[in-house]
């Protein structure tokens, strides 16, 4: 029987120059349910379906703010996630602490990229078994970072990572054009119709496992911007938005921006 | 000969366990100039405590010797809020002493409430970060932050409260307090104008029959009054205490900050 | 004769007695600046409505002696920040490496920013005002100070000027008009004559403002006997930092020097 000999650690490099353990750490992304991420011009915002272990059971968060300009979606091991959480919690409060400005979105993500790739070089060590989205606004405005257990960081426009997300990637591929100008209802309308097409067949978005989260720029009235910080919203502050998605809603007319939402802006 | 035989390390001399000794007397005449690490920026603060609010005062005069550095230094800060800006704080820090470590105080304290906001995800109440200020103050009690602190919030039951504290962390929570240059001007006023000292009932006696002033708490107009009136005195004796004078007051609505002037001379 | 490697290169025992080791000790007390040794005055700064304007001199002391008579005390930062430094020369110099390696640092971090208009995602600064505060702050703490005061220029995150003070305690503040030395008691109060608060300082012309400083430089070269009537004055807008390191001192008048009596034995 075939036994792979090269994918013992995380140290060795298979004939075909493959280093399996990583690999294999990505796969843990893909177990982890889907977790979608659209950057704007002036907003990013992370959606997530949230998964219970059983019916009894609560669902496990998927969104969660760093610092008041940063917050990070995940998908895989929540407790690895935990880690880098915290790693760029305390690096974001450092800086702020250090210099009195928001860190870079792109000097955090990069400092989780060099953390992750000690892991793949390192005897006896082993790689994140999560990969996050990492949205963020700074000096240059908002920001969507992918982080991959390789220790891989790219910025994109907008990205799906977790279970079934290659659905939810076509949809922003079709869409990737109009990402640029939508402001903050309409990004958060098409990050949810992303996490539609990636759902199982008869299972469909529910105030219980939905979670949004934003982040943005807000033009104020004498010409400057201004930082909305990252919000994580659940429950009940999610169910206008699963329903301007809704099925039976996708015939009406785009609702116009920000109609009657009863939500903080 | 005794010294040689003593158990007392200070007959003995220093015992080094290395060969050379440091040089411990300077050449003659040579003068050394010690760093003296501390320097006293001047300046007072002052909190009471309502019924439902709490008024935290301070002036924002910054001076080292005789010279004014600056007319504006605020010595209240906002503590634990969500963001930067501290919009949604509930808890009021107030520092006078030497102005560096009262920063560094402030800074450290504020980082504490963020780390346990989200930890916890809720803020952390005046109790409980009265307690911590306090174990962060006794933690460098051998390089103490030189600083007279008070924090000012609302307790868990809505009632206004004031937590004074020394440089070494010995706290209490009071009615109000003076801390600062101008203290021992203020303390007085303010133990006869707020808890009613060596004020009595007119007529209701002589030596041990007469009455007490009965004690109420006041308003927030009368302790705002208060506070003008003891920061005006404070000026016009104290040569540290001037410019303009800051006060936060502290209701369930939040913080509401005003400055007003002072005298600048 | 002594063939150990650690006696290679050292005098001989038998000539010139037993080599000193100590100096190699690393035991025993850490050795720490305990006073400034090459030393510069006052640097003064003052905001005006759409800048800040900073001078210093040329001088370099070593006690009473002028020792060098061309060292300039004002740094740009990442072309939209000036750093002033009094005191310690030598500290100047550390900090002066420190911040060249965090400007390049900074480049390397985000080069985009450094196409940005205005150095937009730099150091302002207000960031690189926290940042020294916290390492005059952090050095104090070790009690290996830094004995500088420095003042910073440039502009804060909302675009406004910004002018700061930090001394080798980590003390710092703002105003309108700084100055360290002599010149917070001989300078201070004129600048305060046109830019008390900053609404009568948002209002200053650039040229005011230069006039201003210029004139307190005269001034502090009158009074204060450590310093020079060469000096380096820089201007901070939004565009950049115009920083001119050779100016000289113009329409100097002693005649009030003669008027002066009552100084060491002069009676009379």
């Amino acid at each position: 029987m075939f036994r792979n000999n090269y994918d013992n650690d995380s140290v060795t490099f298979s004939p075909q120059g493959r280093i399996f353990q990583v690999e294999y750490a990505a796969e843990a992304v893909k177990q982890g349910s889907v977790v979608v991420g659209i950057a704007s011009k002036t907003h990013a915002v992370l959606v997530a379906i949230k998964r219970n272990a059983e019916e009894l059971s609560s669902y496990q968060k998927k969104l969660f703010p760093i610092d008041e300009h940063v917050g990070i979606a995940i998908a895989g091991l929540t407790s690895d996630a935990r880690v880098l959480s915290n790693f760029m919690k305390q690096q974001s409060l450092g800086h702020r602490l250090t210099y009195g400005r928001n860190m870079p979105v792109r000097t955090l993500v990069d400092m989780i990229g060099s953390k992750a790739q000690i892991n793949t070089q390192h005897y006896g060590k082993r790689p994140y078994g999560v990969g996050l989205l990492v949205a963020g606004v700074d000096d240059h405005g908002p920001h969507l970072f992918e982080f991959q257990p390789s220790g891989m960081t790219e910025e994109m426009v907008a990205f799906a990572i977790g279970a079934r997300s290659q659905m939810a990637r076509t949809y922003l591929e079709k869409n990737l054009e109009a990402f640029a100008d939508c402001g903050r209802e309409e990004l958060i309308r098409h990050g949810l119709k992303a996490l539609k097409e990636s759902l199982v067949q008869d299972r469909e978005l529910t105030i219980d496992n939905t979670s949004v989260a934003i982040v943005g720029v807000e033009k104020q009235e004498d010409g400057t911007t201004k930082p909305q910080p990252f919000m994580v919203y659940d429950g009940q502050d999610v169910s206008a938005w699963i329903e301007s998605v809704a099925d039976n809603q996708e015939a009406a007319p785009a609702a116009a921006e920000g109609e009657g939402m009863d939500v903080d802006s | 000969m005794a010294a040689m035989f003593s158990q007392n390390p200070l007959m003995n001399g220093p015992n080094y366990s290395f060969n050379d000794a440091p040089r411990t007397a300077a050449p003659e005449g040579a003068r050394q100039h010690r760093f003296d690490p501390y320097t006293d920026n001047g300046g007072s603060t002052l909190a009471i405590a309502g019924a439902d609010f709490t008024i935290m005062a301070g002036d924002t005069r910054l001076t080292s010797g005789y010279s004014i550095n600056s007319r504006y230094h605020p010595k209240l800060f906002k503590i634990g809020g969500t963001t930067a800006d501290q919009k949604d704080a509930t808890i009021v820090l107030s520092v006078v002493g030497f102005a560096a470590d009262g920063e560094a105080l402030k800074e450290r304290l504020d980082a504490i409430c963020k780390m346990y906001r989200y930890r916890h995800g809720k803020p952390m109440s005046v109790k409980a970060c009265a307690q911590r200020l306090s174990t962060i103050l006794y933690q460098k009690r051998f390089f103490p932050y030189y600083v007279y602190a008070i924090l000012g919030g609302l307790d868990e039951e809505g009632k206004g409260a004031v937590y004074s504290y020394d440089p070494v962390g010995s706290y209490e929570r009071e009615q109000c307090r003076a801390g600062g240059a101008a203290a021992s001007l203020i303390m007085p006023f303010l133990d006869n104008q707020v808890n009613f000292k060596n004020q009595y009932e007119p007529g209701s006696g002589v030596g041990h029959a007469l009455q007490e002033r009965e004690r109420k708490p006041l308003t927030r107009s009368e302790g705002e009054v208060l506070v003008k009136d003891a920061f005006d005195g404070a000026v016009e004796r104290h040569i540290e205490v001037g410019d303009g004078l800051q006060m936060m007051v502290i209701t369930k609505d939040g913080i509401e900050e005003v400055l007003l002037p002072l005298k600048k001379d | 004769m002594d063939h150990r490697p650690q006696a290679w290169g050292r005098p001989r025992d038998d000539v010139y007695g037993a080599y000193d080791h100590s100096y190699l000790q690393n035991s025993g007390p850490k050795q720490a600046t305990q006073a400034p040794i090459v030393t510069g005055t006052s640097v003064i700064a003052m905001k005006y409505k759409d800048g800040v304007v900073m001078a210093a001199d040329n001088l370099a002391s070593y006690g009473s002696l002028a020792r060098f008579p061309d060292v300039k005390r004002l740094r740009v930062f990442l072309d939209s920040s000036v750093v002033g430094f009094s005191g310690d020369v030598s500290d100047m110099q550390f900090l002066d490496r420190h911040l060249t390696d965090l400007s390049i640092d900074e480049a390397y971090e985000d080069p985009s920013c450094t196409a940005a208009p205005n150095g937009k995602g730099h150091l302002n600064a207000a960031n690189l005002h926290k940042y020294l505060q916290k390492l005059l702050y952090k050095r104090r703490n070790d009690f290996d100070p830094l004995w500088n005061q420095l003042l910073i220029a440039g502009f804060d995150g909302h675009s406004k000027p910004y002018l700061a003070s930090v001394d080798l305690r980590g003390t710092s503040f703002t105003s309108p008009s700084l100055a360290t030395g002599f010149g917070s008691a001989l300078a201070q109060p004129i600048m305060r004559r046109y830019a008390e608060t900053e609404e009568d300082a948002a209002k200053l012309t650039r040229e005011q403002a230069v006039e201003v400083i210029k004139e307190c430089m005269k001034v502090l070269y009158y009074r204060d006997a450590r310093s020079l009537d060469r000096y380096s004055i820089a201007v901070v807008t939004k565009d950049g930092v115009e920083l001119k390191e050779d100016e000289q001192l113009e329409k100097q008048s002693w005649a009030f020097a003669e008027r002066i009596k009552g100084y060491g034995t002069q009676t009379v």
